[in-house]
């Protein structure tokens, strides 16, 4: 027998609840990193192609009269030799022109002009609201299909995992306080994408199994889904290791205005492989071996 | 016996695939156009009116009119001008042009007005004929915009009327001239003086054929992005993209031999096929988009792993080749429609619900699982089971199990 996956669900939940609820308390303490395109004001993103000094970056909007919050300025990409300056208050377009000129001047190398972000409070509290309503409504329609294909215990439980995987990337980012954007957005999504994509795999083999089996006991259902999680885990992760192949190439070479999309993206994607295996099944063996106990009982008490 | 005919056939798909990739793919990948993030270029919404006022769907439609007339007059090209909750327009311009220049024009009102020394509008901007064009005062070189009235007569009747008296010319509610009629113009002609420079005088005369805006415009968020830092952030994505499907390829190669070959030459063809649905839809690609590409490349690839892992499990029943590719790809079908479909979901309701970015990348993640389905699932078993039943390979090691586990004794 090769190692018992679903017996051991308990330090699985364990190890995602303590994540997940450091997570939480942190974004509850500290809130996340929100970027502008969240929280309004501007933003600017300056790929200097040299190592910097912040008080340098300063300095230059400094000149131009636009002053710069003490933890306004950080480095961020590949080899951190990417600015991204946050201001409290909008920039004009005028500000900007001139900002594109006296950024060249003192850094000769730098893409120029920078990529710039403007957002008014209201459109940033909605563009938050939208994407996490999209996130939500797309989970309800795969909650439909699962359920109808499959049984509504294996929708939750697919959902549940989708969702674990969202919240850890939140969660991750929130506690190493890197900043939350609109590609981040991106990210998340594709993560749910790929949760449940990898989760109904794994599902399908199960219920495959199931067909024609006689499980009588919680022992011979953790038996049969530890049985269809071995039988698709060369599958799990090659999958996951190809995606993740892109992923990485993307991090390691993709440029630094897609750094943390892409850690984002790594993240995911290892927790979404991760909680097919360890947490969405396991779910699906917890919930429906209660159920088994239930209808068992009730005929012996009759 | 090697059955010659169904090689024939396999070699010719697989060499017709790769002749059309090879001489197409570029011309279609120049068709493709860019989003502003990987070509540079400024994206701006805007609130039409102020909040107290109620805007009508044709106050709407006139307001985007208006705008493409600005944005033609930029010579942007491929510009996207989209209403989005009733009284919001999204502009977004790529390419390489002087974003400063072109976002100030843009927003700028135009709003020109001929007023009677009694404060009467007596003409605006709109009887004017859009070839406005500037000139320098021939005697004294103060720089002038030069204007041609739709209707001279009624210019002419204007002129008459007031002849010895001041006509104010206002810009935006602010007097920029005020010239006393000294003849009676027929032919129609003027020219608006107090400009302050050859510039202003050269930006008020294409707004003024551009027309006015019929309702002021607020940004309320702009993203920009200058020429060379989106194609820097091109030139990336697409080098890590080649490394990363270099990767997987190598990897497939690898893992699942001979059937890994075949999904290579599939998954050439799902590049190929998205590229030239791209292009076809004129689908704007950007970094979100990118992503999403890289999930449907996954999920692409995934569908060949679940149907390769499921002919490993039936080599190992002890099944023979011929009949565990046919029985794996009969199993495997079932779980890849399923997981597809579930995901095609999600990429449903996010383009449903989704503006912008999530929009963007909506539209890529169900273009992708619609070709990796069509590339992944049919065109790779079809060559696969052309291969098999050519009879070529009976070395069950080039399906990536070793023959111990194949032959059980």
């Amino acid at each position: 027998m090769r190692f018992a996956i679903v017996s051991r669900r308990k330090w699985f939940f364990l190890l995602s609840g303590t994540i997940t609820l450091a997570g939480l308390i942190v974004m509850l303490i500290f809130g996340l990193n929100l970027g502008t395109d969240f929280k309004s004001g501007s933003q600017v993103q300056i790929v200097l192609n040299q190592p910097f000094n912040a008080e340098a970056v300063r300095a230059v909007f400094i000149k131009q009269g636009l002053p710069v919050g003490p933890e306004g300025i950080t480095a961020a990409g590949t080899n951190n030799q990417m600015a991204v300056v946050r201001l409290s208050y909008p920039l004009s377009n005028a500000q900007e022109g001139k900002l594109n000129a006296a950024i060249k001047a003192s850094f000769p190398k730098a893409l120029v002009p920078p990529e710039y972000s403007t957002v008014d409070p209201i459109i940033a509290q909605e563009q938050s609201q939208t994407a996490v309503w999209a996130v939500l409504l797309a989970s309800l329609g795969i909650v439909i299909y699962v359920a109808i294909r499959f049984e509504y215990r294996f929708a939750v439980a697919g959902i549940a995992a989708l969702l674990h995987d969202a919240f850890i990337v939140i969660s991750v980012f929130a506690l190493l306080r890197l900043e939350v954007d609109l590609p981040f957005i991106a990210a998340v999504l594709t993560i749910v994408g790929y949760s449940i994509n990898d989760t109904i795999v794994i599902f399908d083999r199960i219920r495959e199994n199931l067909k024609g089996a006689k499980v009588k006991t919680l022992k011979e259902l953790e038996t049969l889904v530890d049985h269809s999680l071995w039988q698709t885990m060369a599958r799990s992760i090659n999958t996951v290791l190809t995606v993740l192949f892109a992923a990485m190439s993307l991090f390691f070479f993709g440029g630094d205005p897609i750094h943390n999309f892409c850690f984002a993206l790594l993240v995911g994607l290892i927790s979404g492989a991760y909680s097919s295996i360890f947490i969405a099944s396991p779910i699906w063996v917890a919930w429906r071996g209660r159920a088994m106990a239930r209808s068992q009982q009730t005929p012996a008490k009759a | 016996m090697i059955k010659w005919g169904r090689l024939t056939t396999f070699i010719v798909l697989v060499v017709a695939i790769f002749a059309i990739v090879i001489s197409t793919s570029s011309m279609l990948y120049k068709k493709i156009p860019l989003g502003l993030d990987l070509q540079g270029g400024f994206e701006v919404l805007y609130q039409v009116g102020n909040s107290n006022q109620t805007i009508t769907a044709r106050d709407m439609s006139a307001t985007v009119a208006a705008l493409e007339n600005r944005v033609n007059a930029l010579g942007v090209s491929e510009p996207s001008i989209e209403v989005e909750n009733g009284n919001r327009i999204r502009v977004s311009l790529a390419g390489q042009f002087n974003q400063v220049q072109a976002r100030n024009f843009l927003s700028k009102e135009a709003n020109l007005e001929f007023k009677s020394p009694t404060g009467q509008v007596l003409m605006t901007g709109k009887d004017l004929e859009s070839n406005a064009h500037y000139e320098a005062d021939p005697t004294t070189g103060a720089p002038e915009v030069a204007v041609q009235f739709k209707d001279p007569a009624l210019f002419q009747a204007i002129t008459q009327k007031y002849l010895g008296q001041p006509i104010s010319i206002w810009l935006n509610g602010r007097m920029i001239d005020n010239p006393v009629i000294k003849d009676v113009i027929t032919n129609g002609q003027a020219t608006i003086s107090g400009s302050s420079s050859a510039q202003a005088a050269i930006q008020l005369a294409e707004l003024l054929n551009a027309g006015a805006l019929p309702f002021p415009l607020h940004e309320l968020s702009s993203t920009s992005v200058g020429p060379t830092l989106g194609q820097a952030a091109l030139h990336s994505t697409l080098l890590a993209g080649a490394i990363g499907v270099a990767l997987i390829f190598l990897f497939m190669i690898i893992m699942y031999r001979v059937p890994g070959l075949i999904a290579v030459v599939a998954l050439i063809a799902y590049s190929y096929v998205l590229l030239a649905v791209f292009a076809g839809m004129q689908v704007t690609l950007t970094l979100t988009g990118l992503a999403a590409l890289v999930l449907g490349i996954g999920m692409a690839v995934d569908a060949n792993i679940i149907t390769y892992e499921r002919i490993k499990d039936e080599l190992r029943s002890g099944k023979s080749l011929q009949s565990s590719v046919i029985a794996g790809q009969r199993k495997a079908i079932r779980t890849i429609l399923d997981s597809n479909v579930t995901t095609l979901i999600a990429g449903i309701v996010m383009y449903g619900y989704g503006t912008g970015d999530v929009r963007g990348f909506a539209v890529a993640l169900i273009a992708s699982i619609i070709v990796s389905l069509l590339t992944a699932v049919l065109l790779s078993r079809t060559l696969l089971l052309l291969f098999i039943k050519a009879n070529v390979v009976k070395n069950t090691w080039l399906f990536g199990i070793s023959r111990k586990v194949a032959n059980p004794s």
